[in-house]
């Protein structure tokens, strides 16, 4: 065995070198420190913005025009359809306009402070109310209420949840980058539902579609 | 503390990991996604109720039945009606991208007056007294017989309101543009006697002589036509296209004959000649009804042999003799004339040499022939009233004998003066021949109304401008005519609310004359133009108002027909081209597209975006011709070249194309526009008004021009 390669195999045997040597790693495990504590410090950081930073720079806050009271109205008129009626053509009217309002709110039936803004605001200038529609699809997404509400039967509730016996209207979270109601992704930032009328993705489409009919279904049937 | 590079991997790692444990993510990973699929800036029409207007389209003569889809009260699409008798459910492009024009950049907002090069916008009522000031001006002067009126066409109740307007201020001077339907009364008048619109029965024809109708360019009622040509095989039907260009129709027909172009009336008495010398010819409808048939066939027998006509025309004398051969042999054979879309008038010569063939196979007033239907009489007007100013001016000669509207802007250049003129829904300074010297007429018109909806060629010389509804927005009723065999009267509705300020041109004149007050005021007795169409059309009103449309069964005409031979030997002086042929060797045909409107109206953005760009490459016109005429000019495809006629000259770019006659330079007509904020169509191509001008015809006085003589060269 050559000097060169004994020294390769058990390390110098010079003094001074296993003295330089254990410098190196000293120094090695104080930027090993420093670098364990910069990652613990970034991770927490990114972690808790992630969490907690995150979701409320994504959602911009929004309020209705004014507050409905969708309990109130359930009573007074009966099921959703009183209001959200289909059309002859079998169309869904979606949000009512005022002058179905004006059916019955001609002038202010109420005291409240919210009918008057409706009656002033709206019925007396002869304007559409700008309601935010919290479970308005992209325009690429095809659907037709028809088809699950009068062929399957299915209840509004199974999507919209209990909307129906609100007395007040939730604020409106707007995602920034999409441009749509927070309730479309669901209130969970991860996703994760416990209600059918938690989320309203695509996901949540072909979940029900696969239980209920055999198969998530194809592309065109939605995207049109 | 030190921070090394390792510091920095450490907040690089943690920041990543501490990251990825977090929904940030996964979360913008699908949102942008969702972005992406929905650019914010893509505009997305609002959703709604969806609901169905039925009305007429009044975009040309074909007056279709259309079904306007709405959402939520927006119009959004129209459809053909399939319940409609003229058009059975179909629709062409121009009546598809309708919609278009309700917005379109050119359209007029308000009441304009002029004020130097600019126009000021003023209320309607300013805008009223100014013109009734002017036109009692006018009366008072004793030249009330120098007020003229352009319209569209004459039919229906609102260009009846412009006649009863003029004539209660004391004027017979209302125009409309000329076109085939005119020559054809005129032709019909001279030949068979009696005033009476031609109808063709090509739908139970099973052989069609076409000189010249584009039948899928747009002829007549062209969705009418696209429908009984597209069914033609199936009913057995045969299409002979004459035409010195290979148009859509002379390709989609059975047989093609170019014949040199203004020689179509030549060929159709060497066909006669042949189907008479041969004794094909209706004899028992010839002897019973015919005047003079001895003498025409003695005419026809000496210049009109099949081998003199095929000098003459080009076509060769066996082909000649075949086609008369096929053409009287068949049951119920018809043949047209009508250039293109048959908007230009056309000489009386060629219409009454085509007819002449219908008249000795005896095809008249039967199943698959062509109709002498009487005049639509449905309008009960009540008698004008007329005060002395206005009587004595009524009985003034009217500028233009002939009522043409080419003659009367000729005149309007010379030494008759118009004081006044009423334009509505029509563009003379466009769409007459010679449009440059139209333009210095019209600008020499001391007063000048226009009616348009939109900011026209001839509108920009307007000094008062009274905005009409566009269509979607207007009442109006649609006679029939445009060649259709049947008698149908539509109604146009409003579908959706104006979308400013202007109004149905019916109610501008109604208001017009009250300010006008006298018998003028009294002779306009309605409050509102829906309360006189109501009236006007009496019986028919409920039937037009129910169903949206009043039609006649289809028969033809009861009674016999005359048939005067002589005048077709009378008139035997071609229409000649324009220019010396030493000068200018070519010659230049308009060419009717499908894709381009022509007339009055100007083109949809739509519509023109459907244009070949063999026809317009970006603001380019492209000429059609023969490699043969290209390689004479040292002229190669995609070349700019200059064209020059006796009236003026256009660079242009080249089109090589094997399917037009040697000789003969092919240039699309309704291009050119100027129009200052419509940037889709104005300043698209060269129009050919430019370059060509109007020719007299000596029977009708009509412009007759279908050509004039061009050169080509490089530019």
């Amino acid at each position: 065995m050559s000097e060169l390669e004994e020294k390769t195999e058990n390390g110098s045997t010079d003094a001074s070198g296993q003295d330089a040597s254990r410098e190196q790693g000293k120094k090695g495990d104080a930027a090993t420190g420093y670098g364990v504590l910069f990652f613990i410090g970034a991770f927490a950081v990114c972690f808790l913005s992630g969490w907690l930073l995150f979701p409320n720079l994504l959602y911009s806050k929004k309020e209705q025009p004014f507050n409905f009271n969708h309990a109130l109205h359930v009573d007074e008129m009966g099921g959703c359809d009183a209001c959200h009626f289909f059309r002859e053509d079998g169309s869904f009217s979606g949000m009512p306009k005022t002058s179905q309002c004006i059916e019955c709110h001609e002038s202010q039936l109420g005291d409240t402070k919210d009918e008057e803004i409706f009656i002033t605001e709206y019925v007396e200038a002869e304007k559409e109310v700008p309601w935010l529609i919290y479970s308005e699809q992209p325009d690429c997404v095809f659907f037709s209420h028809a088809a699950h509400v009068i062929k399957a039967g299915m209840d509004c509730r199974s999507c919209h949840g209990d909307i129906g016996t609100s007395t007040t209207t939730k604020t409106y979270e707007e995602n920034r980058i999409t441009g749509y109601s927070r309730d479309i992704w669901g209130k969970n930032i991860w996703g994760i539902k416990k209600n059918s009328w938690d989320r309203m993705k695509m996901d949540d489409c072909a979940e029900c579609h696969e239980r209920e009919t055999g198969s998530k279904g194809a592309c065109f049937q939605c995207h049109k | 503390m030190k921070v090394d590079r390792r510091s920095f991997l450490g907040l690089g790692l943690g920041a990543a990991a501490g990251v990825a444990v977090t929904p940030a993510t996964w979360k913008l990973m699908d949102d942008s996604s969702i972005w992406t699929q929905n650019w914010p800036w893509t505009p997305v029409p609002p959703a709604g109720e969806a609901t169905y207007d039925n009305t007429v389209c009044s975009l040309c003569p074909g007056n279709c039945g259309i079904m306007v889809r709405k959402i939520d009260g927006r119009p959004v699409k129209i459809e053909g009606r399939s319940d409609y008798p003229v058009n059975a459910g179909g629709v062409c492009l121009h009546g598809i991208s309708a919609i278009q024009y309700l917005y379109d950049p050119s359209r007029i907002k308000a009441p304009l007056k002029r004020e130097n090069d600019t126009f000021v916008e003023i209320t309607w009522d300013e805008a009223l007294d100014m013109v009734a000031e002017r036109l009692t001006e006018i009366r008072a002067s004793g030249s009330a017989d120098k007020i003229a009126c352009v319209t569209d066409q004459t039919k229906g109740t609102i260009p009846g309101l412009f006649a009863r307007f003029l004539k209660a201020t004391g004027s017979n001077n209302v125009y409309a543009m000329d076109t085939m339907e005119k020559t054809w009364e005129i032709t019909l008048e001279k030949i068979h006697g009696g005033r009476s619109s031609a109808g063709f029965d090509l739908e139970n024809s099973d052989f069609v002589l076409s000189f010249g109708a584009g039948l899928i360019e747009g002829w007549g009622s062209p969705v009418k036509n696209f429908k009984i040509n597209s069914s033609r095989k199936e009913r057995g039907s045969t299409l002979v296209q004459v035409e010195p260009r290979l148009s859509n129709t002379a390709a989609n027909a059975d047989v093609w004959i170019a014949a040199k172009p203004g020689t179509e009336a030549d060929l159709a008495l060497g066909i006669a000649g042949v189907i008479i010398k041969e004794s094909l010819f209706n004899s028992a409808f010839v002897t019973a009804s015919g005047k003079g048939f001895q003498e025409l066939a003695a005419v026809l027998g000496k210049n009109y042999s099949p081998e003199a006509v095929a000098q003459t025309t080009g076509v060769k004398a066996a082909k000649i003799i075949e086609i008369a051969r096929d053409f009287a042999r068949s049951s119920a054979p018809i043949a047209i004339a009508g250039r293109g879309r048959g908007m230009s008038a056309g000489s009386v010569r060629e219409f009454s040499a085509v007819h002449l063939l219908n008249c000795i196979v005896g095809n008249i007033n039967t199943k698959g022939g062509v109709w002498t239907l009487a005049a639509q009489d449905y309008e009960k007007w009540p008698a004008v009233e007329m005060d002395d100013l206005a009587t004595a001016a009524f009985e003034q000669a009217p500028l233009d004998s002939a009522g043409s509207m080419a003659g009367l802007f000729t005149n309007a250049g010379k030494e008759k003066n118009i004081e006044a003129l009423l334009i509505h829904q029509a563009n003379p300074c466009f769409a007459l021949g010679d449009a440059g010297s139209v333009t210095e007429a019209v600008k020499k018109i001391p007063f000048v109304v226009s009616f348009s909806s939109v900011m026209d060629e001839t509108t920009q010389e307007a000094d008062v401008i009274l905005p009409g509804h566009m269509l979607l927005e207007r009442l109006e009723d649609r006679p029939s005519g445009a060649g259709v065999a049947q008698r149908v009267t539509g109604l146009s509705r409003p579908v959706i609310e104006p979308l400013f300020n202007t109004k149905n041109p019916g109610d501008t004149l109604l208001e017009l004359a009250r300010k006008m007050e006298g018998t003028i005021g009294a002779s306009f007795p309605w409050e509102s133009y829906e309360e006189c169409l109501e009236a006007v059309t009496g019986d028919l009103w409920a039937e037009l108002s129910d169903q949206g449309y009043a039609a006649e069964t289809a028969t033809p005409p009861g009674g016999g027909v005359k048939v005067d031979f002589s005048f077709i030997v009378k008139s035997q002086a071609p229409v000649e081209m324009e220019g010396e042929a030493k000068d200018f060797p070519l010659v230049l045909v308009p060419v009717d597209n499908v894709r381009i409107s022509a007339g009055s109206l100007i083109s949809s953005p739509f519509a023109i975006k459907t244009v070949s760009d063999n026809v317009l490459k970006g603001k380019d016109l492209l000429v059609e011709i023969n490699p043969e005429t290209a390689r004479a000019n040292k002229l190669s495809h995609g070349d700019l070249a200059v064209i020059e006629t006796p009236k003026g000259k256009a660079t242009v770019r080249v089109n090589l194309f094997e399917g037009i006659m040697p000789g003969v330079v092919a240039m699309a007509k309704g291009l050119g526009h100027v129009l200052d904020n419509n940037k889709y169509v104005g300043g698209k191509g060269v129009n050919i008004n430019e370059l060509m001008g109007p020719i007299v015809d000596p029977v009708s006085g009509l412009d007759a021009a279908w050509g004039i003589r061009a050169r080509l060269s490089r530019a």
